[in-house]
């Protein structure tokens, strides 16, 4: 399979990646890991003219944590995210996420930012953001703006990203004292994408009350979806059994999914409420030990 | 058309590419190294996987041009006089039938030993995940790249 022809830049600085964003509109596409879009051009699902490739732009693969902010750099690879100590000791919900996506080759190039760019609801960082309560840095031709995640999915492969915008950071928010979380995920074989997954992410105050939580759902809707009801019935409550389960029929409820190859509709949706709860016991479990 | 120049196997190429030119096929029909298999061209099987600075790589899945400036290893590059330990490996322990995963198998371990010299059997199935073989069943697959761990330990030791 061989993709249309397309000119091809590759510019150093993000300054010059936008101003060929802002003369070329729709007609160009931003390369980053391109393991979604090469495969999409391969099959002419996607035909851009211009590719832009973003990876000769310096000083945008850091991972740092300061004033309480974890702050990811839009060409930071899964690989790294894998291997960074801060991730794997503070943030369990990334690492395990990352871990379960595609294949080690694929993370060595696959990059959280094009994973959210990507505005596909089979992803499984969308759902882990959503948890997280994530930022996201939009850099355009009249500088930077945020977005809070839950405003960025759309639609169907939709997300706020304007044409000229290149998503340069993600910001999240370190986790308070006593909080944890988890990334659980169904799936047919290693490394495919997920038949339901749930991004779980728990913060409990004194007497083990709930003082927030966050939830997001993979692959159970035309776009990832952030469980609030589910989410809202947990806060301020003592986790107990009985809200457990119930907030786990809150988040299939938030589930829409198509049946398809990896099931129905029905067993989709049973399936985010067996995962939110397992998640829930296990998180809750690691943090009261 | 675009002039790149890549390190392949410690060689440098300067090569007229057009923009859309997979880099899989610029390794076999450019510089005719045909030891860099396709198999599924959808970045599922792992067949053409490569190394691009040391990092495996699925050549079905970046362009000729992306590779611009950059040192690729195909397993033409891995023996020297002898072979490398790791092709020793999947020799000895008979870690291939047709050979047609096998490049593949054998970059995608060369990552893994690079960041990990002594890889249980569990780290090992995680990390050949992406690598499909159809002959095997994977067991002397990950035999061979114990043996390769343990004889490329010892030539540490030695040296
Ligand atoms: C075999 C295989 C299995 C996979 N399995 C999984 C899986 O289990 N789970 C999962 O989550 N993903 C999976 N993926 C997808 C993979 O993680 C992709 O790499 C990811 O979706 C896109 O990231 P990328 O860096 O490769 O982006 P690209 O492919 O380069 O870009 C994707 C899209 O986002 C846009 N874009 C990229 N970066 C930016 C940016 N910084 N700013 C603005 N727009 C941008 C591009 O223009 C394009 O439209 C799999 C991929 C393959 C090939
Ligand atoms: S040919 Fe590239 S992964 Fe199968
Ligand atoms: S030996 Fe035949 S595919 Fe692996």
């Amino acid at each position: 399979m061989i993709p249309g022809s397309f000119d091809y830049s590759a510019p150093s600085s993000l300054e010059e990646a936008i101003s060929l964003l802002q003369q070329h509109g729709d007609d160009a596409k931003i390369l980053s890991g391109g393991h979604s879009l090469i495969p999409m051009m391969k099959l002419r699902l996607a035909s851009p003219a211009h590719v832009i490739d973003i990876n000769r732009i310096p000083d945008l693969d850091y991972i740092k944590e300061e004033d309480g902010v974890l702050r990811i750099g839009a060409l930071v690879r899964e690989a790294d995210l894998e291997e960074s100590e801060l991730i794997r000791s503070k943030y369990p919900i990334i690492y395990e996420a990352t871990k379960l996506i595609a294949d080690p080759s694929v993370r060595n190039v696959a990059t959280l930012a094009g994973n959210l760019a990507h505005g596909d609801a089979a992803n499984d960082h969308p759902a882990v953001m959503l948890a997280l309560g994530a930022e996201l840095v939009a850099t355009g031709p009249n500088g930077s703006r945020t977005i809070a995640i839950g405003d960025f999915f759309q639609g169907f492969f939709t997300t706020a990203l304007e044409v000229n915008e290149i998503l340069t950071e993600i910001r999240i928010p370190s986790p308070a004292a006593n909080s944890s979380g988890t990334y659980l995920k169904l799936e047919r074989k290693v490394g495919d994408y997920a038949t339901a997954g749930i991004a779980l992410q728990l913060a409990l105050g004194p007497q083990a009350v709930c003082e927030s939580a966050g939830i997001g759902l993979t692959n159970v809707g035309d776009m990832p979806i952030k469980a609030i009801a589910a989410e809202q019935s947990l806060v301020g409550k003592t986790l107990n059994d009985e809200h457990m389960k119930h907030a786990a029929e809150l988040a299939s409820d938030a589930s829409d999914p198509m049946p398809d190859l990896r099931g129905s509709a029905e067993y989709k949706k049973n399936m985010v409420r067996v995962l939110t709860y397992r998640a829930l016991k296990q998180v809750v479990e690691k943090i009261l030990s | 058309m675009h002039s790149i120049t890549v390190t392949v196997n410690g060689q440098a190429y300067t090569k007229e590419v057009e923009a859309r030119l997979l880099l899989v096929h610029f390794i076999r029909d450019v510089l005719a190294l045909t030891g860099t298999h396709i198999g599924c061209d959808t970045s599922n099987c792992g067949a053409c996987t490569i190394l691009i600075n040391g990092r495996s790589v699925k050549s079905c899945t970046q362009f000729a041009v992306q590779a611009d400036g950059k040192e690729i290893t195909t397993v033409e590059g891995m023996a020297g006089e002898a072979l490398h330990p790791i092709q020793e490996g999947f020799k000895e322990e008979h870690g291939l039938q047709c050979g047609f995963c096998t490049p593949g198998m054998i970059m995608r371990a060369s990552d893994l030993l690079s960041k990990n010299p002594n890889p249980s059997e569990e780290e090992i199935r995680w990390a050949i995940s992406g690598n499909l073989c159809r002959c095997t069943g994977y067991n002397n697959i990950v035999k061979a790249i114990k043996y390769a761990a343990s004889k490329m330990t010892e030539e540490v030791v030695e040296s």
